[in-house]
């Protein structure tokens, strides 16, 4: 099953680069979602699968059984989701805000902070 | 020595420091008087110093100093000879003039205080240099002279000229004492100490060892460029646009002798050899020069000084490379006149420019009966810099020609260029010291004064040293000279010239000096013009050339900058994911580590359904024309990744997930909405083409990665720990809750601070679009 939710995971990743590779900011915060559902596939794949059991631990037993689901990279995943909607939401502000000033949301005419006709600095002292 | 010895030494050494951290507060106190208190600084460390006179003459040696890194063997440590006294007590010695004389011209300049700080600064440094053992110590120190020295030229940082000047020094000396530093870690290597006190005694070591060329061809481009041998020589001159009390402290008495003090210093170790002896006497010979020609082609008295100080530069380091031992005594008894005489010139330029308000050599006369005190100390240092008897300078000069003249090729050639370059020296001494003060009275910008007594103190003093050194001559010889020479050859050595001409063949060559000097001096201005016609005719010199490799660099920094910052998110990005993808692959193909066939198991039919459906949410991101579109697709791939999740046992994330994925695209169509954008953006073929291949490499890099990563044995330590403890200890049986609220709770509340900062961030990104939107209606 782990080579399957490789391929996925790969999946994912090409998918949020090729997006966030987009001139347009819309398209790159949707290619970010996608980069933190594929960081999350990587961690549950790099702690590998267990089908169904999830790492609770009955009544009346003291540990986890054998079959059950491994717990980390669950709570690292949960953990990541949380931030990575921090992330987007920041970005999604941000985006809006710098749309909203600018004008554009594509980002070869933001060049409020290099601008394209920047003069040359002095050539000395 | 007695108890607590050294720790007075230190005092001494670091007193300058903490003068120049109070030089500020005393200049608001007392005005430009705090001169008179500040002096006592350099004047507790001079009579600090002058204490070790007489055990060091006996032929001992004061160390001390305490531990810096020990592991790596180095010490705060100092080690004080002959050598490194006599420059202690010419910097300290001319430090108290030079503080009284700062005191007197910058009289007035509100940055008064700020000079006296970067003065006793350099003080400090300049102190700490000499005396320093340890190579890292004399190192730091000869770089804090640079940067000093930068902050005393730029002084007058409004104007271009000073600013320029600041940083062709900086940029001269500093880059200089990296390869000093290079030269002192080969040194290091080669013999194994970072002391200069045991270097001494490793010179056959050093001589003998492959790297000895290497080595000392770094540390003369180190001393080369501090002592301003040419063509390093330019910023000298240049340097002038400090304020003159600068000009005569660092850039004639001490600073530039810092690179002489350095072959001196190295003498014993990797002095002597044919490599030596060739090279500092032609680069010497040829500063000497070049140095004493263009000085008389200057009308500027600063500038005419400054390009004889590059001149007596020069005969120091022939005489240090000539290797002789009389050439020592010279270089020693020269060091020593010149500091004395030109310090005293510098400050009698400054002192003529502050009376009458130019240094223009073609534009004063007759300031004999205006500046009479003046003219004195400017005699009698012209004197001494003539070489006349009875002066100080006369012994140097007949050491000088008692250590070169021989029945040699060698020695007549570098008899002739030492003739040569004093006579012409001889003469920019009396344009500098006869010049402005005989003839007519001419017409000056200011009413002709005599200066007060803080600017004549020090030449007059200064001057007058040069007479008295001269006239104890013996007494001087055994407490000054003589111990300097032995520390210097490394070996017991006793200076006997005295001021009273004897003679012989240096008597001759000083009487040839003479007359060749005093033509020079008759026929100045015709000489003047025949010189700068000559130069005109050479082209432009290394000056210019420094500021074409400046712009040069500058541009070449520009197109730089421009090429690796174009200013577009998407290169930046393009190179980013690129380098991701490469650093995912190369590892896996280069070492051999691309895993091996997967094993495709065939899934289940809900997990089986649920992975295509994730896939398909995708591809309709993907392939989604207008963005509405891309962003409800965006909801499919997330739900099927939760439904993922809670097949795999992880009911937890997959509720957290349903809700996050449910928001962002709430929030995100809402956003949408309020931007009134074209629908589609759509891009051109060839950036799909390049963007998909970059995307592909990095699916493919990850998925290469994942595969080799769960192909090995699993480490199931940390699960087990917590699945074996989370019930018996923190008392919960949901296993992620446990790890999340306990075992790792401080990563929670960092988690918790992270969402709390984006939070106000994003509340601050709000509120400020509407005080906009309010202050601009």
């Amino acid at each position: 099953m782990e080579a399957w939710f490789s391929l996925l995971a790969g999946l994912f990743f090409a998918a949020a680069v090729y997006l966030i590779l987009s001139k347009h900011l819309i398209r790159t915060l949707i290619g970010i979602v996608l980069l933190g559902n594929a960081v999350n596939l990587t961690l549950l794949v790099a702690g590998r699968l267990t089908r169904e059991v999830p790492p609770i631990i009955a009544d009346g037993l003291d540990r986890l059984p054998g079959n059950a689901a491994n717990p980390l990279p669950q709570a690292l995943i949960l953990t990541a989701i949380v931030i990575s909607f921090s992330l987007f939401a920041f970005l999604l502000v941000l985006a809006y805000r710098a749309y909203r000033v600018l004008g554009t949301d594509d980002t070869d005419r933001m060049r409020f902070a290099e601008p394209v006709d920047e003069p040359a600095p002095p050539k000395g002292y | 020595m007695i108890a607590g010895a050294a720790d007075l030494t230190f005092l001494a050494l670091s007193l300058p420091f903490v003068a120049a951290c109070l030089a500020p507060v005393l200049f608001r106190l007392f005005g430009h008087r705090a001169a008179w208190l500040l002096a006592l600084a350099p004047a507790v460390s001079f009579l600090h110093l002058a204490g070790f006179i007489a055990e060091v003459a006996r032929g001992e040696t004061v160390t001390g100093g305490y531990a810096w890194v020990p592991s790596y063997n180095l010490s705060f440590s100092w080690y004080i000879d002959g050598l490194a006294l006599v420059f202690g007590l010419l910097i300290t010695g001319i430090g108290v003039l030079v503080v009284l004389y700062a005191g007197g011209y910058l009289k007035g300049h509100p940055q008064q205080g700020r000079f006296f700080s970067f003065l006793m600064m350099f003080m400090g440094a300049m102190l700490g240099l000499v005396v320093s053992d340890s190579f890292l110590m004399l190192f730091v120190f000869w770089e804090l002279t640079s940067i000093t020295s930068f902050l005393l030229i730029g002084f007058d940082h409004e104007r271009p000229a000073a600013r320029r000047a600041a940083l062709q020094a900086l940029l001269v000396t500093g880059g200089g004492g990296l390869f000093l530093l290079a030269g002192l870690l080969m040194i290091w290597n080669i013999a194994d100490v970072t002391q200069m006190s045991l270097l001494l005694s490793y010179g056959e070591v050093v001589k003998a060892s492959p790297y000895y060329l290497a080595a000392l061809l770094l540390v003369l481009v180190g001393a080369f460029t501090k002592s301003a041998q040419f063509p390093f020589h330019v910023w000298l001159p240049n340097a002038m646009e400090a304020p003159t009390p600068v000009s005569a402290y660092l850039h004639s008495a001490t600073m530039v002798k810092a690179g002489v003090y350095l072959l001196m210093r190295l003498y014993p170790a990797m002095g002597g050899t044919p490599v030596w002896e060739i090279l500092l006497p032609v680069f010497g010979g040829g500063t000497l020069l070049t140095g004493a020609l263009m000085a008389l082609r200057q009308t500027d008295l600063k500038l005419m000084l400054a390009y004889t100080t590059v001149a007596s530069l020069g005969l120091l380091v022939l005489l240090v490379g000539f290797g002789s031992p009389y050439a020592i005594e010279a270089a020693v008894l020269y060091l020593v006149g010149h500091s004395l005489f030109k310090g005293a010139l510098f400050m009698v330029a400054g002192a003529i420019d502050h009376g009458t308000g130019t240094r223009d050599l073609t534009r004063l006369g007759g300031l004999r009966r205006a500046m009479p005190v003046t003219f004195a100390a400017a005699l009698l240092a012209a004197l001494s810099m003539a070489g006349l008897p009875p002066f100080f300078g006369f012994l140097a000069k007949e050491e000088i020609y008692l250590a070169l003249a021989a029945g040699n090729l060698r020695s007549i050639l570098f008899t002739i260029v030492a003739v040569a370059g004093n006579a012409l020296m001889f003469a920019a001494a009396f344009a500098v010291a006869l010049k402005p003060f005989l003839g007519e009275s001419r017409q000056t910008l200011k009413h002709p004064h005599e200066a007060p007594a803080l600017m004549w103190i020090g030449p007059l003093v200064l001057a007058l040293a040069g007479l008295a050194a001269a006239l104890v001559s013996t007494a001087f010889h055994a407490a000054i000279s003589s111990p300097m020479a032995s520390a210097v050859r490394g070996e017991a050595t006793a200076i006997a010239v005295g001021p009273m001409p004897h003679v012989g063949l240096p008597l001759a060559l000083s009487a040839a000096t003479i007359l060749l000097g005093l033509a020079a001096y008759r026929l100045l201005d015709r000489l003047r013009d025949a010189l700068a016609r000559f130069f005109q005719a050479l082209g432009p010199g290394p000056d210019q050339g420094f500021d074409e490799v400046l712009e040069a660099l500058v541009a070449c920094a520009v197109k730089v900058t421009r090429f690796v910052q174009p200013g577009r998110l998407d290169i930046y990005l393009s190179v980013t994911f690129a380098a991701v993808a490469a650093v995912l692959l190369l590892p896996l193909f280069l070492w051999g580590e691309a895993p091996s066939e997967p094993a495709f198991a065939w899934p289940s039919l809900s997990e089986l359904a649920m992975l295509l459906i994730a896939v398909i949410g995708l591809a309709a991101v993907l392939v989604a024309v207008d963005r509405l579109t891309a962003i409800v697709a965006l909801g499919i791939q997330g739900f099927a990744v939760a439904v993922l999740f809670l097949l795999f046992g992880a009911p937890d994330l997959a509720f957290t997930q349903f809700m996050i994925e449910t928001l962002s695209v709430v929030i995100l169509a809402l956003v949408m909405t309020r931007l009134r954008l074209h629908a589609s953006d759509r891009r051109p073929a060839g950036q799909r083409l390049a963007d998909g291949a970059v995307a592909l490499g990095c699916g493919l890099g990850l998925t290469l990665l994942l595969l080799k990563a769960t192909e090995g044995v699993f480490d199931t330590a940390l699960g087990d720990f917590f699945g074996s403890y989370s019930k018996v200890i923190a008392h919960g049986a949901n296993v992620v809750n446990v790890i999340i609220v306990d075992f790792r709770g401080t990563d929670t509340l960092g988690e918790i601070a992270v969402v709390l900062a984006a939070g106000m961030a994003i509340l601050a990104l709000i509120r400020l679009g509407k005080t906009q939107k309010q202050s601009g209606k």
